[in-house]
């Protein structure tokens, strides 16, 4: 599965908020997201997502256009993963990851038992399936996280846009989930997601749009595009980037050193 | 091991099931003895037997008359009517209150938020103030609660508020417009009957249903429930951002739309035909949540069943505590308000489990 983003412009009423902005990823990307707040990083996911509908531009998933498919047809095709909020009402784990399986259950249908396994399977593979019965108001920010990837992955969709899958996670969780992302990549999904830490898109990412005012400042590897003076830029504040060699492996990392 | 706990927790579901509609056919059973003319349990199984048989054999079969003339007209002319509609009433009510809750994403919320009881009872008041008769405060109650709850959804639409907040301001609005205009009838209305006739019906009561009432609530009460409970396991996508929903692929506004047209059609057949009766739509789901969980799959069954049943059992108390009949809408407040505080107090009402 690939997508492809051609010279997307939207705006809000008057105000334009992406000026044409293009890429594409194919299977086994893990493309990060960065900006500073307020960039259009949420806006460029609604598109993506069919929720917005570009003033001009096209989105093609292996050459279709997205405006040409219906809810289901995308839903098949990609999952989003929000920002873990707080549920109205405290379904169990396994009731949650189920209704990731909407597209492929009848309208006046429910989930069979065949789904149930489905979803244990994934929720196993997260290694969150102890948590089955569990509340899903009674889990951790972590679990939490895991559980809505368990949801994104029973959807049988390709590409995963996710929303900054590690606010608020402490340091060892947004490992284990940053990780997950990266094996994903390397099983063959096509991963887009935003951050705000730069070290992020150099650790797991192997593509990063740095957006900034709506316009993509650098697309490509981590290592290559991310220099000190376009993080510089990109955040207005002075960037040092470093690199570190650990147990053999060369790793680049971002230290903000101050206002410009 | 998951596994089989899973499979555990389903027949623990079922078992509860089978409680509730044991309890069900009980009440509705009992409500026919308990009253102020005796009626034996024999007799009534026999009556009822008897005129089930007639139905399904198109008058050709009956059983032998053992009972009295005066008990089958109780049974099946004044008691029939009243319970089968407390039984319509309490379940309307109650599903229609689950629904809304879900949609709004918010425990909460009651099924009159979007101006169902309150359109509903200016039309009643309406209807008493031109003298209509029974029939046309009937209509004029349901065509009012459809009205404003349309005209509250037409609102919602034009609004930049996102959906379900725009739902519940616009709700909010209607209400109170239509509120007022039940305060401008009675204002104008004759002190001396149609004063009193109308705060009585805004009491809500079952005391004066008929078997015309029975047929008026019947269908819409049906049409109503039968998408809900279809759509039911779809419902629980509701409950999500639409954002999450969407990209799941929910048409999540026309979900919307069904689950508003059908929550206001069962509540506007029963406003019409009960009056105000409040608190039903908002108590009950909460002890289906305690006792079914929190997946519409369930909570829609269960809260049809239990909501007639509970109305039930209001009305029976209703007819039987004092010399006169006390109006349903007081007693379901009398219950509800002291239940909602142990909830409130005891905290956290939807998180808990």
């Amino acid at each position: 599965m690939r997508i492809e983003v051609k010279d997307l412009r939207f705006s809000y009423g008057g105000a334009e908020v992406l000026h044409g902005i293009s890429f594409a990823a194919g299977a086994g990307d893990v493309v990060a997201v960065l900006g500073p707040n307020g960039v259009g990083k949420s806006t460029l996911f609604r598109c993506l997502l069919g929720f917005l509908r570009p003033r001009s531009g096209q989105i093609l998933l292996d050459g279709k256009n997205i405006r040409s498919m219906d809810h289901q047809e995308l839903a098949r095709q990609i999952a989003y993963i929000p920002q873990s909020a707080a549920p109205a009402f405290n379904y169990t784990v396994l009731d949650s990851v189920l209704m990731g399986m909407t597209s492929q259950i009848g309208v006046f249908s429910s989930p069979t038992a065949a789904h149930r396994e489905k979803a244990m399977e994934a929720l196993e593979s997260l290694g969150i399936a102890h948590l089955a019965n569990r509340g899903c108001g009674r889990i951790s920010g972590g679990e939490k996280q895991m559980m809505l990837l368990a949801r994104a992955l029973v959807q049988d969709a390709k590409i995963l846009i996710m929303d900054e899958p590690t606010a608020s996670l402490d340091y060892g969780n947004s490992f284990r989930v940053m990780r997950r992302i990266e094996t994903l990549g390397e099983a063959g999904y096509t991963v887009i997601f935003s951050t705000h830490e730069p070290n992020q898109a150099f650790r797991y990412a192997s593509r990063v749009l740095a957006l900034r005012d709506g316009r993509l400042l650098a697309d490509g590897r981590p290592a290559e595009v991310l220099h000190e003076d376009t993080l510089s830029a990109l955040y207005g504040i002075g960037v040092a980037v470093r690199c570190a060699e650990v147990d053999g492996m060369n790793y680049s990392i971002s230290i903000p050193k101050g206002e410009k | 091991m998951t596994k089989r706990k899973k499979e555990k927790r389903a027949v623990h579901y079922s078992y509860r099931f089978a409680i509730l509609a044991a309890a069900f056919v009980l009440v509705f059973l009992g409500s026919f003895v308990v009253g102020r003319y005796a009626v034996s349990p024999g007799s009534l199984l026999k009556i009822l037997i008897s005129r089930l048989m007639e139905l399904v054999s198109f008058g050709k079969w009956s059983l032998v008359q053992t009972w009295t003339q005066r008990e089958e007209l109780v049974v099946l002319s004044i008691r029939f009517p009243r319970i089968v509609c407390a039984a319509l009433v309490g379940a309307a009510l109650s599903a229609a209150g689950v629904s809304y809750q879900g949609m709004f994403k918010n425990p909460m919320v009651s099924p009159d938020l979007m101006g169902a009881s309150t359109g509903a009872g200016f039309g009643a008041a309406l209807a008493i103030l031109l003298s209509l008769g029974y029939l046309g405060i009937t209509v004029s109650a349901f065509a009012f609660g459809l009205v404003a709850v349309l005209l509250a959804y037409c609102v919602s639409r034009f609004s930049r508020f996102k959906a379900s907040m725009a739902l519940i301001l616009a709700g909010v609005m209607i209400s109170s417009l239509f509120s007022a205009c039940t305060s401008f009838v009675k204002l104008v209305a004759d002190t001396t009957e149609q004063l009193p006739a109308i705060t009585y019906w805004l009491m809500g009561s079952l005391s004066s249903v008929k078997m015309v009432d029975l047929k008026f609530a019947f269908w819409p009460i049906l049409v109503g429930a039968v998408p809900l409970v279809l759509l039911r396991w779809r419902m629980n996508l509701l409950t999500l951002s639409e954002a999450e929903a969407r990209s799941m692929g929910i048409h999540t506004g026309r979900l919307r739309l069904v689950v508003i047209l059908c929550a206001t059609l069962m509540t506007s057949a029963s406003v019409a035909v009960s009056g105000m009766i409040g608190w039903v739509g908002l108590v009950i789901p909460h002890f289906c949540r305690m006792i079914f969980g929190y997946d519409y799959r369930r909570l829609i069954p269960a809260s049809l069943l239990m909501g007639g049943t509970f109305l039930m059992i209001v009305d029976d108390i209703a007819r039987n505590i004092a010399a006169s009949e006390i109006p349903l809408g007081i007693l379901t407040s009398f219950v509800g308000a002291p239940v909602f505080i142990y909830l409130i107090l005891r905290g956290g009402l939807a998180s808990e489990d």
